[in-house]
């Protein structure tokens, strides 16, 4: 819900200086392929989450360097990039989800409104109830439908009672533009739904436990357009409570969607803007080679 | 590259034609060889089952019946209840086989001498007085009457009468002489033989009288070996698959259990029953030949099967289940309970069930620690001597009557028949919660 909104910006200043990324580079570095410091502002005037140098190491791999990057509360931002550049990496820092991996290293700064999400004092089950995720292929639990938008809300301890679960269940099917389809038949599992609806599912799960940020990690990517027109109709209905970060491989997907667009680039933010002018106007040499085609 | 290049390096398309033509025969010939090697070896295999279950069956199957003999048998007051009191004591302690003897008299009369005689009592087996008994202390209004009574025979007869006896050899060669031969043919002739289905053998302990002798002991004494095998085996099995698989760091520490575990599934099972002696017999002082040993050394034996089961049931659940469940905020227990376990269960239980078939079968352990005793009572609990299946079959197939070569045969039918089962029940467990994502 959009009463969260804390003013992060006093609590930030204290923390990490946000401008430290905003001297305007020159034009010859711009257009350098070498240059990969980021370009653009890369702070919010209502920042959900502030990330300040962040690096992550896989083992000896330094798989992202030096981000720095603010995520606006209720706005809708997109990582795009080639494969391999360190979106998804960093997408997965959000909300801990690298902690699973035993050889992975992050340093650097990461804060949720005023917590420092890598604290001690935080917790991983605390973070990732509020730091909801939705997965690039659909994996809804192998229990009924029903079930899959309850877990968690009852793990969580979220409510009292069979009334206020079934509300909340249909609420968040509701929500997820889902209801019409399942409502017959909430009793069978969630796997026997076709893909987008699938993934819709996935999304009420996430959505019923109230998280303040949504991470999706190129969630269309193995659907139909049809599918995938609906949730992107989703996501922009979703934005008006929640913040949402998505990765994607469709540019056009991320025009659609989003207000921001951060372009990653072989672990290195290269270029962050509003979406119009990253897609019309990249001010980066390889912003522009990638939005026009040239690789990836 | 270029165009000569090119058409050097690539031969005519005619001639890949014939190359292919001219070797395909050779190629077809090379796989319905191999298809042929495949067909011989199952219908090889086949057969020998075939051979093997005939066999078993066959000898085993003359077991499940067993030869009584219809006696008149007159309860006479005089040798039950002299007193005429009717007091229980009285009628427990009566010498019923007095009765059995004089119903015995009265039908071969001609029969006198003390080794004739002898050898006629010889015909009954020597449990038939309890089964008197039995028929008098739950009516003792039979006193006085007289009843035909179905007493079982002795082995010797029950041999005779399945025709496992060669009358042709000569009279010195055969565990019968030709004098009980003749009284056996009298009562044949008089219809007093009927062959019944064998409770016995299902209700009665071990005896050194096969017609007595029974599997009851070695099947109770399975089942409270399991028990404990199974109830310590299977908590242990999957606490220690589920730490290792996913809550276990991968370390040089970690990685030497495992490759310990896999070493101790292949340790010879004899060892273990060392083990298990030295252990808990000898240095925990726990009784020998007991079940709850028994099963303490089999645990040990089952326990790698289950973990490696255990562990590859946990790998083969997709890791974006995991990361759904930890995505939504549930800890690493909270995942493993709630998701990842219930997947791997099917799969964990079929491992179970397959490393318990092994156990029943498991006989070599077992006698290191005593379980290879004679015992004739049936055990009431895990501390009382007992033996198993396997070792019953072992310390029958040692003995050299007839009546316990089928014994023998029947133990391993009954002992075939709960394998099977038990490795059905792994099949439908697996094809029941077999899922697909």
């Amino acid at each position: 819900m959009s009463t969260t909104m804390i003013e992060t910006k006093t609590a930030l200043d204290g923390a990490v200086n946000p401008d430290v990324r905003e001297a305007p580079l020159s034009s010859a570095q711009i257009t350098d392929y070498d240059h990969r410091q980021t370009v653009g502002r890369i702070t919010a005037d209502n920042p959900k989450m502030a990330c300040r140098e962040v690096n992550v190491y896989y083992s000896e791999k330094h798989a992202l360097r030096q981000v720095s990057l603010d995520i606006g509360a209720n706005e809708v931002i997109a990582f795009i990039g080639p494969s391999g550049c360190g979106k998804s990496t960093f997408l997965r820092c959000l909300n801990r989800m690298n902690d699973t991996i035993v050889s992975c290293r992050i340093t650097g700064h990461i804060q949720l409104d005023q917590d420092n999400i890598y604290d001690k004092s935080i917790d991983v089950v605390q973070l990732r109830a509020r730091v909801g995720m939705v997965f690039q292929k659909p994996n809804p639990f192998p229990k009924s439908i029903y079930e899959n938008v309850a877990y968690g809300p009852r793990i969580h301890g979220m409510i009292n009672g069979k009334a206020e679960l079934d509300e909340l269940v249909y609420a968040s099917l509701e929500r997820a533009g889902l209801t019409k389809e399942v409502e017959k038949r909430m009793d069978e599992p969630g796997t026997s739904l076709s893909g987008g609806q699938q993934q819709r599912l996935c999304i009420a799960r996430a959505i019923a436990v109230n998280p303040e940020v949504i991470l999706m990690d190129e969630p269309c990517s193995a659907l139909d357009p049809i599918a995938t027109a609906k949730i992107e109709e989703l996501i922009d209905e979703l934005r008006e409570n929640y913040t949402i970060v998505i990765v994607t491989h469709s540019m056009q997907q991320a025009a659609r969607v989003s207000q921001r667009t951060a372009y990653f680039h072989l672990g290195d933010l290269i270029e962050v803007g509003e979406t119009d002018q990253i897609f019309t106007n990249p001010r980066h040499k390889l912003t522009e080679d990638y939005i026009t085609g040239r690789f990836g | 590259m270029n165009k000569s290049d090119d058409s050097a390096a690539t031969p005519p398309r005619r001639d890949i034609k014939t190359l292919v033509n001219a070797g395909l025969k050779r190629r077809h010939a090379a796989e319905r060889r191999f298809r042929w090697y495949g067909l011989t070896a199952i219908s090889l295999g086949l057969t020998f089952v075939v051979l093997m279950f005939a066999n078993i069956i066959g000898k085993g199957y003359p077991a499940f019946w067993q030869t009584y003999i219809e006696l008149p048998i007159t309860f006479d007051a005089a040798v039950i209840d002299p007193t005429g009191t009717r007091d229980p004591e009285t009628l427990a302690n009566a010498d019923y086989a007095a009765l059995i003897r004089a119903s015995l008299r009265g039908l071969f009369p001609q029969v006198e001498g003390r080794r004739d005689l002898r050898a006629l009592y010889g015909l009954i087996s020597s449990n038939a007085p309890h089964r008197l008994r039995g028929e008098i202390l739950a009516d003792p209004a039979l006193i006085g009457t007289t009843q035909p009574v179905q007493v079982l025979a002795s082995a010797e007869v029950d041999t005779l009468v399945k025709g496992n006896i060669d009358r042709t050899l000569d009279e010195s060669l055969r565990s019968i002489s030709d004098q009980e031969i003749a009284w056996i043919d009298r009562l044949t002739a008089d219809g007093r033989l009927t062959k019944r289905f064998n409770t016995i053998l299902f209700s009665n302990g071990d005896s050194r009288e096969p017609e007595q002798a029974g599997i009851r002991g070695a099947l109770m004494g399975s089942f409270y070996t399991l028990l404990i095998t199974f109830l310590l085996s299977f908590p242990i099995g999957v606490a220690t698959a589920v730490y290792l698989e996913e809550f276990a760091p991968k370390n040089r520490w970690t990685d030497l259990i495992e490759v310990n575990i896999n070493n101790l599934a292949a340790v010879p099972s004899i060892v273990f029953g060392l083990l298990g002696l030295a252990v808990f017999i000898n240095f925990f002082g726990l009784p020998r030949s007991a079940p709850l040993v028994g099963g303490l050394v089999l645990s040990l034996m089952t326990l790698p099967v289950i973990i490696i089961a255990g562990r590859a049931a946990l790998t083969s659940v997709p890791p974006s289940i995991r990361e759904a469940a930890l995505g939504m905020g549930a800890s690493k227990l909270q995942m493993v309970s709630h998701h990842v376990l219930p997947l791997a269960m099917p799969g964990m239980l079929t491992g179970s069930i397959i490393g318990m078939a092994r156990a029943l079968g498991e006989s070599a352990p077992l006698l290191m620690i005593g379980m290879v005793a004679f015992i004739v009572d049936v055990p009431r609990g895990f501390t009382d001597p007992a033996t198993v299946l396997p070792v019953q079959i072992y310390l029958w197939a040692d003995l050299p009557e007839r009546a316990f070569v089928e014994r023998t045969s029947a133990a391993i039918m009954v002992l075939l028949g709960f394998m099977i089962l038990m490795n059905g029940l792994a099949i439908v467990l697996r094809k029941r919660f077999e899922r697909r994502w």
